[in-house]
């Protein structure tokens, strides 16, 4: 069986390069849901290895990055509140709220106490240590994280921990997805669909790409091999225009997925409306807390009622995301947005869209 | 069995607590003429033009794979005097002491950092000791300064040119990693230690042979930020092979769970170096039969094609900005 390691090998990905390159190839956006594969195409640079027909679009997939600011306000609100520990994943600390700048790591400079975790069960731990404290985990994240996050509401129960809640902030790729088809001008070629995710869901999640809308779908793993195959796999598809649903990370993903995990999340997590980022208020799209497991929810707990978004913010993420414009035609851009103050999901991730743009000058 | 000992705020009174602090655990394991008379301060014979340097040291955890916050405490002066072409002499020693603080463990520290300076060659000549009141401090604070006399004056990244190789004397983001996942309790073992060690040797081996151009440790922010640093402002590009960068696979390993990049990680125990295109692969084997050079390389070279860049090329021929760190790199969830 091949390992990792066989998807680096250099005279691989050479070949697979080669076989992407015909000159009679249409011009085509694809978009690469996932921000691990954004950060994968950075590293490797495979975007510069593609013909110059074929344009990679990035997608809504960065969790930390779609919470839409109101909602970061509130989780600044709670992590100040006297007694809370709130422990969170690294990249969440530079998220900034409505107002820029104010983001997790002022409220701890400011003297909140926020512990970077890498795991639910780290923020159970510290409940465990700390019974006096409140802690609070903020459960950011796809359909990857989620089954772990259930799996640590389930543990606090059965522990009978009354100091540890969880903030579900949880989110859907699918229903994001066909919120983005449903789009007049929605102008994708294709999907590379996201391995972890579909570790978890299965491959066949992805199915209604090909089925509802006619869009080409491929599910792809993240070293460079992996991408360049599967973008071969793509773009054969666009190029043949014929639609299907194709695999290419089978070492990890299966048609059905994690049967295991999807269980877990089923038996304490519901689908309900959320609000993305740049993206707006999207049906079935969030994760949150099951009835029964009320007494974890944080949001009852503490109150948490992030603001609706009010005014029209300036911010074009929500275009950028489409591939409706290109990252510098947002009037934002390089100027209220910047990687020290970011406005936008595409500009928090360090290699979403407009961050890569203003630091490597890409379009 | 005595019973354990604890620094108390007596210890920074400046009283008998202090005075035996000092000559009971300091003392024995710093002794040297300049530091034993106990002045005000150290008198010193220095000839010729002279580095100074200081660093301050708050590493969580104090006690890490690979080294200790007395033994980074040496290093990281004596590798800063390295770096200006200076042979270390004299360290300064201050101490930020929490209230409540284990004597062992501080017992600990003092023999790491004594015996650190001792395989470099330098005398802590003078020294101040406080206490902060337990909740005010992490345990332990250090503070080293440090005078070499300069042996290879010129160093400087203004001398920099087109052609010059880039050189790093071992492997890459060996600190950075081991101290992250020894912070967050995820890997036990020796599987991943720091490569925290005094460069003054290696220093002097690529020096020795001439043509260097700059040297300079990468600590926080690693390699990637030293370059940029190097090529910023001009019309130079630090461009680097990724196939040729030295990293251990268990670091390699860490940086993809955690989101990191080897490139940006710290390193305590490696030195940079821009060399002149006729002299590098005398540096080189200089490096490699110098104690810590083994897994020395050339990782790239200096160019003009991204001005002002410090660039990758990936494996697979593509290029890659190494963009400066805006903040702490911090571990992703996607």
């Amino acid at each position: 069986m091949l390992c990792e390691a066989d998807f680096r090998r250099p005279q691989g990905v050479e070949r697979l390069v080669q076989a992407i390159g015909s000159p009679d190839l249409p011009p085509m956006r694809l978009m690469e849901v996932c921000g691990t594969h954004t950060m994968a195409l950075a590293r490797t640079g495979v975007r510069q290895l593609l013909p110059p027909q074929v344009q990679l679009i990035s997608g809504p997939g960065c969790p930390v990055c779609v919470t839409p600011a109101p909602v970061m306000d509130e989780v600044l609100r709670l992590a100040s509140l006297p007694g809370v520990t709130l422990a969170t994943y690294g990249d969440l600390m530079r998220v900034p709220g409505s107002k820029p700048g104010f983001d997790l790591r002022r409220q701890k400079a400011l003297g909140a106490d926020v512990q970077v975790v890498y795991s639910p069960m780290d923020a159970l731990e510290l409940a465990k240590a700390h019974p006096t404290r409140q802690v609070v985990f903020l459960g950011v994240g796809f359909e990857t994280t989620a089954p772990g996050t259930a799996l640590a509401v389930l543990e606090a129960q059965r522990l009978g921990l009354t100091n540890f809640s969880l903030l579900c902030l949880l989110k859907a790729t699918p229903p994001a997805l066909r919120a983005l088809l449903a789009q007049e001008d929605f102008g994708i070629d294709g999907f590379l669909c996201p391995g972890h995710v579909a570790t978890i869901l299965g491959s066949e999640a992805f199915a209604f790409l090909p089925q509802d809308y006619q869009k080409p779908a491929v599910v792809a793993g993240f070293e460079a091999g992996d991408l360049l195959a599967a973008l071969h796999l793509l773009i054969q598809q666009v190029k043949n225009h014929t639609p299907k649903l194709e695999n290419e990370y089978i070492r990890a993903v299966s048609p059905q997925g994690n049967e295991m995990a999807q269980q877990v999340m089923a038996q304490v997590l519901e689908p309900k409306d959320d609000t993305w980022r740049g993206l707006g208020e999207i049906p079935h799209s969030g994760l949150g807390l099951r009835r029964e497991f009320a007494p974890y929810d944080a949001a009852l707990r503490f109150g948490f009622a992030p603001a609706p978004t009010s005014a029209p913010s300036p911010c074009r993420c929500g275009d950028v995301i489409c591939g409706r414009i290109g990252p510098k035609e947002c009037p934002l851009f390089g100027t209220a947005c910047t990687p020290d103050t970011p406005v936008g999901p595409c500009m928090v991730s360090g290699e979403g869209a407009c961050a890569a743009a203003y630091l490597y000058g890409r379009e | 069995m005595t019973e354990p000992q604890y620094i108390t705020l007596d210890h920074g009174s400046g009283g008998g607590r202090t005075a035996q602090l000092i000559e009971e655990l300091l003392l024995p394991a710093l002794s040297n003429p300049h530091l034993s008379p106990l002045g005000d301060g150290a008198l010193l014979n220095l000839s010729g033009p002279l580095a100074f340097s200081t660093d301050s040291f708050v590493i969580d955890p104090i006690f890490f794979p690979g080294g200790d916050i007395g033994k980074l405490a040496v290093c990281g002066t004596v590798n800063d005097l390295a770096m200006c072409g200076a042979v270390p002499k004299y360290l300064s020693l201050g101490m930020i002491l929490e209230e409540g603080f284990p004597v062992a463990d501080l017992q600990t520290i003092i023999t790491s950092l004594a015996a650190t300076a001792a395989s470099c060659g330098v005398q802590v000549v003078t020294g101040d000791t406080k206490v902060v009141e337990r909740g005010h401090g992490h345990g332990i604070y250090l503070n080293t300064s440090g005078i070499g006399e300069v042996k290879w004056p010129g160093l400087s990244p203004q001398t920099i040119q087109p052609g010059d190789q880039i050189l790093v004397s071992g492997t890459v983001g060996d600190h950075g990693t081991a101290v992250m996942l020894a912070r967050s309790g995820m890997l036990q073992g020796d599987e991943l230690t720091s490569d925290c060690m005094p460069l003054h040797q290696l220093a002097a081996a690529a020096l020795e042979v001439g043509g260097v151009r700059v040297l300079r440790d990468p600590t926080r922010g690693g390699v990637a930020t030293v370059l940029n640093e190097f090529v910023e402002g001009t019309a130079l590009c630090a461009q680097l092979h990724e196939y040729a960068v030295p990293v251990r696979p268990q670091v390699d390993a860490a940086c993809r769970l955690l989101g990191l990049d080897p490139l940006y990680c710290a390193n305590e125990g490696k030195l940079l170096a821009v060399v002149a295109p006729e002299t590098a692969s005398a540096v080189l084997d200089a490096l490699h039969s110098t104690p810590g050079g083994e897994n020395a390389a050339i990782i790239g070279s200096i160019t003009t094609q991204f001005e002002g860049r410090a660039v990758l090329k990936t494996s697979y021929g593509a290029h890659r900005v190494l963009s400066k760190l805006s903040g702490a790199q911090l571990p992703r969830i996607c």
